[in-house]
């Protein structure tokens, strides 16, 4: 009986590769939201409230990027078995449902000066809600499940069926008819408010790679040491 | 490359189940193909247009249901001793009047022409009694025109209210 496999034997990689990078996130991000607000006139129907769509909609945007990211790494993950891949998913996963609650954080907020009220059960927030409880879903099936194979592929038919979900988010002000307006465009949208969205969209999407990047390297460190102790475990004969 | 990750403890290689997995996604994609295609659209409206509700004439009347549509110029009233508000709500065409009657100051952007979602009854007499109003923003968003400023309808409608 050999020992674990060399060829899927994780290995720890160096500390802090992503540290360089987040720094620049976090100040472009500071630097966006400065932007913004700065050069942003009040709306004419809600005045500076309109502000917190600089926050709410590039996180709700980057959502899609993280669940996009499960996706694919889910999908390759049941092709190859990689165990990497399904950290990877994992990863994006966790920072994908932060980023959900804080979507939904944020609407309540906008919603309820706007709209008169915090919720309300309209398709747009309802499907935000059932991805939400998905990827919660998903982070809790990880902890119960002990071993990483079955992990990996348990994970993964829960992420392709969360990822399914984020047309469904996309379109449901399309589809059906909900509270939530439908999406704007620059068409739709004053030229002063256009450049701050789009500053906020790459702040945020510069943020979410940082995120799952280094919750990945995170990942990785904790299985490698696993891996090791594992190895032990087994004897150690062929280390 | 398909090797597993992690060996067996003991013995033989463990079997790798794929039916659960696959079994569970079949059922789930299927309920979603469905949900989108199938029900939803025709079962779950969020609300009724005021046609689609004076259609229903009885049926739709001293039942709970949400009413959608624009809020039509002009006929605003808002009594700032009772606090009644009193406005008309028409389809984006501007046809199917239903008259509203709410309860208690409205949301900041409430104004003709805007639209509106409001849950309450319709009652036999022709009022609909609104237990709960929402503003329906649009898609767009403007800077204030010269001299324009924001969020006055509001102030307006308030005027006299005592805040």
């Amino acid at each position: 009986m050999t020992s674990v496999n060399a060829q899927t034997t994780l290995q720890a990689p160096a500390q802090g590769r992503s540290t360089g990078f987040g720094w620049f996130a976090v100040l472009f991000l500071i630097a966006a939201q400065v932007t913004a607000i700065v050069i942003s006139p009040p709306d004419r129907d809600m005045g500076d409230l309109q502000k917190i769509m600089y926050v709410h909609f590039p996180v709700a945007l980057n959502t899609f990027t993280c669940f996009f990211v499960v996706l694919l790494f889910s999908v390759r993950f049941l092709w190859q078995r990689r165990e990497q891949d399904d950290l990877l998913a994992a990863s994006a996963a966790e920072v994908g449902t932060i980023m959900t609650g804080l979507t939904l954080a944020l609407g309540m907020l906008w919603g309820r000066p706007a709209w008169g009220v915090w919720w309300v059960w309209d398709p747009r927030l309802t499907s935000t809600l059932v991805l939400f409880l998905i990827f919660a879903g998903y982070l809790a099936l990880r902890e119960f499940v002990e071993d990483p194979e079955r992990r990996g592929v348990w994970s993964a038919a829960v992420g392709i069926l969360g990822a399914l979900n984020v047309p469904i988010v996309y379109m449901s002000v399309r589809w059906w008819r909900t509270l939530h307006q439908v999406q704007s465009s620059p068409s739709t949208v004053d030229p002063s408010y256009v450049i701050g969205i789009r500053l906020n969209l790459t702040a945020v999407l510069l943020l979410t790679i940082f995120l799952i990047w280094r919750r990945y390297e995170a990942a990785l460190t904790e299985r490698a040491a696993e891996h090791v102790l594992q190895t032990a475990a087994l004897g150690g004969a062929n280390a | 490359m398909t090797a597993p990750m992690t060996p067996p403890e003991t013995g033989a290689p463990r079997k790798r189940s794929l039916v659960l997995p696959i079994t569970a996604v079949v059922v789930l994609v299927g309920a979603f193909g469905w949900l989108i295609w199938g029900g939803l659209d025709k079962n779950v409206v969020f609300f009724l247009t005021p046609n689609e509700l004076l259609a229903k004439g009885t049926g739709g009347m001293n039942v709970p249901v949400r009413l959608g549509g624009q809020v039509k110029p002009g006929t605003v009233k808002w009594d700032d001793k009772t606090l009644d508000l009193r406005f008309d709500v028409v389809d984006t065409n501007g046809t199917g009047m239903i008259h509203v009657k709410s309860k208690g100051a409205p949301p900041q952007m409430f104004r003709d022409g805007m639209g509106v979602v409001v849950e309450g009854r319709f009652g036999a007499d022709s009022l609909f009694q609104s237990s709960q109003l929402m503003v329906k923003h649009s898609n767009e968003y403007r800077a204030p025109k010269a001299g324009e400023k924001p969020q006055e309808m509001y102030k307006s409608l308030m005027k006299g209210s005592g805040q």
